[in-house]
């Protein structure tokens, strides 16, 4: 089964949530945590995992062989994305603007084209104890999390209960890193923002069908109106999390929620099984 | 005319919050919202719109099936995966147009998408250019840049001082878009072992494209020992002097308000913040 813990707002506990949830069942199932907010993973801060492989992540770039090349100009015209301008007596390519999707090389009439690697980031994998560890990194000064998150997508083992952080926002990164999951956690905090935010995430999992519930994080008296808005669309309220001052003490040490304050790990614990009828009960009635 | 933008590298610490302060607090700016996928300065400026113009970009591929062979060389040329049974997978496709290049039976046109809108409101700060990315969708370093440049001609005509954008978490295409050309880069970080973590990829986006930047630790109360190990690494790296903002309810409160901190609350954090923007003025040399 796979969670994907998600946010739509920035800093509202998600790697709170995920470093804790697989904390708490690392002992109960075969457990795999894979950080895929690639651009800031911060998982590793809290679980401190052994790294023993680090596999770079690479985009194919055209590299032009200029001797075969007549200037036709074919290649800047099938490139989207105008990473390829043809001068006169040379070709420039831009490898920061090219996606690498391979029009060029296989539509150029010399066969003037070929592929040269470009690093962008790193798929590092190790453990955690008994917590299998996946997570990817974007190098800095690079602008595509994407293929470095698809990278790190394809270690995930469905066999096993994998949770997938994912980085804030909306947009592409946020919908290859849930993609494929059973049921995402929404983390919000109980402020307009979250709330904005939340229905922001909210609409985009819902999407990409996937199966959704909420974790209202810093909770104190004003969560009324979030409360109201799960009602309304639906979406379960599966835990809280109060506004502690502790809690963000043991954050900001790198210290999981469940490791700090033990008691928490039945929590997560139970959010566990809560999530794993939601997801039990769609699959058997998508059966039936 | 000075461009200064809010980055931070770890979502939620504080950018918005802050820039909705700025704008109290500047004279003669031009706002910007540059986090187009989960913008909220509006819920701090609530802005009264102005203009609504739809953003169109990028493509997606379409299949014609009553020209469609199911020869199946599209499906084995996209790197993507985005083409299935021979039908589009709208949400997978990049808009490369690489299959419509190919299909022999010239069954795949591409059709330019409408991912977002962008907007110029009237606050009662002033103007602010702000953008909602649809749902899901791509290009957001694109509409980003639109709301800079439309940011730019409208400081240009209204002869601004100052543009102030609110940029948005991480350090990939939206922030790069973000920050490239800008004069200054303030930096809001928090006293956490992540906080530091990402400000230094953050700092390190903006050296890789020579903006200069200014940190301000956001709650820095909250652990005291990680606040001093942020200024350290700050006088390492020449940013000079680091502003400590204290944990205040007030933040929060404001936000239920929808006004600026600033003009909530009277008290330490909103002189601190009054003193941080006179520190990016005289940084900007304005």
């Amino acid at each position: 089964m796979i969670i994907s813990v998600a946010s739509g707002k920035g800093g509202t506990g998600k790697t709170l949530v995920a470093t804790s949830l697989a904390v708490s069942l690392k002992d109960k199932c075969s457990l795999q945590l894979v950080d895929c907010d690639v651009e800031e993973p911060n998982d590793h801060l809290f679980l401190k995992p052994v790294i023993d492989k680090k596999e770079p992540v690479a985009i194919p770039v055209p590299k032009i062989d200029e001797t075969k090349c007549t200037f036709c100009g074919k290649c800047a015209e099938v490139c989207a994305y105008n990473a390829i301008a043809v001068l006169p007596k040379n070709v420039l390519v831009l490898p920061n603007l090219c996606h690498g999707c391979g029009a060029c090389s296989y539509l150029c009439p010399e066969k003037a084209i070929t592929e040269e690697d470009m690093i962008i980031g790193v798929v590092e994998s190790g453990h955690a104890g008994n917590i299998d560890f996946i997570q990817g990194r974007l190098n800095t000064g690079e602008a595509m999390p994407v293929p470095v998150i698809r990278k790190v997508k394809e270690k995930v083992s469905p066999d096993k209960t994998v949770i997938i952080d994912i980085s804030p926002g909306t947009s592409c990164p946020v919908v290859e890193s849930v993609k494929g999951s059973d049921f995402c956690l929404l983390v919000t905090e109980p402020t307009p923002f979250g709330l904005n935010d939340l229905t922001l995430a909210v609409e985009t999992v819902r999407k990409l069908g996937i199966l959704c519930g909420v974790v209202i994080n810093r909770a104190g008296d004003n969560q009324g109106k979030m409360e109201a808005y799960c009602r309304e669309q639906n979406i379960p309220v599966l835990m809280t999390i109060p506004l502690d001052t502790e809690i963000a003490r043991l954050y900001s040490r790198g210290i999981t929620l469940a490791e700090g304050m033990p008691r928490w790990q039945e929590k997560f614990e139970s959010l566990f099984r809560h999530i794993k009828e939601l997801v039990d009960e769609r699959s058997s009635s998508l059966k039936r | 005319m000075k461009e200064v933008v809010v980055l931070s590298g770890k979502g939620g610490t504080g950018k918005t919050s802050i820039v909705g302060s700025f704008a109290s607090l500047a004279k003669n700016k031009v706002l910007a919202d540059c986090d187009v996928d989960a913008a909220d300065l509006h819920l701090l400026l609530r802005p009264e719109t102005q203009e609504k113009n739809e953003f169109w970009s990028g493509q997606a591929a379409t299949i014609d099936e009553d020209k469609c062979t199911q020869c199946g060389l599209c499906q084995e040329l996209c790197r993507f995966n985005a083409i299935k049974d021979y039908k589009v997978d709208p949400i997978s496709c990049e808009g490369c147009g690489f299959c419509s290049h190919i299909c022999p039976a010239d069954a795949i046109t591409m059709k330019d998408n409408m991912s977002g809108h962008w907007f110029i409101s009237k606050t009662r700060y002033g103007e602010l250019v702000h953008a909602r990315l649809g749902i899901a969708e791509e290009n957001s370093g694109k509409l980003v840049a639109l709301v800079r440049q439309k940011a730019r001609e409208l400081a240009d005509k209204k002869k601004a001082d100052y543009i102030i954008s609110d940029g948005p978490p991480g350090i990939g295409c939206p922030v790069i878009s973000s920050l490239s050309g800008a004069d200054l880069a303030l930096l809001v970080t928090e006293p956490t072992l992540s906080g530091i973590h990402d400000l230094e990829r953050v700092y390190e986006v903006c050296r890789h494209f020579n903006v200069p930047a200014l940190v301000c630790i956001n709650k820095y109360d909250i652990n005291e020992s990680n606040a001093n190990k942020i200024e350290d690494y700050c006088q390492q790296q020449g940013m000079g002097t680091v502003t400590r903002i204290p944990y205040d309810n007030a933040v929060t409160e404001a936000m239920i308000h929808g006004i600026p901190v600033v003009e909530y609350s009277h008290n330490g954090l909103s002189s601190k913040i009054a003193a941080l923007w006179d520190k990016i003025v005289n940084k900007l040399g304005g």
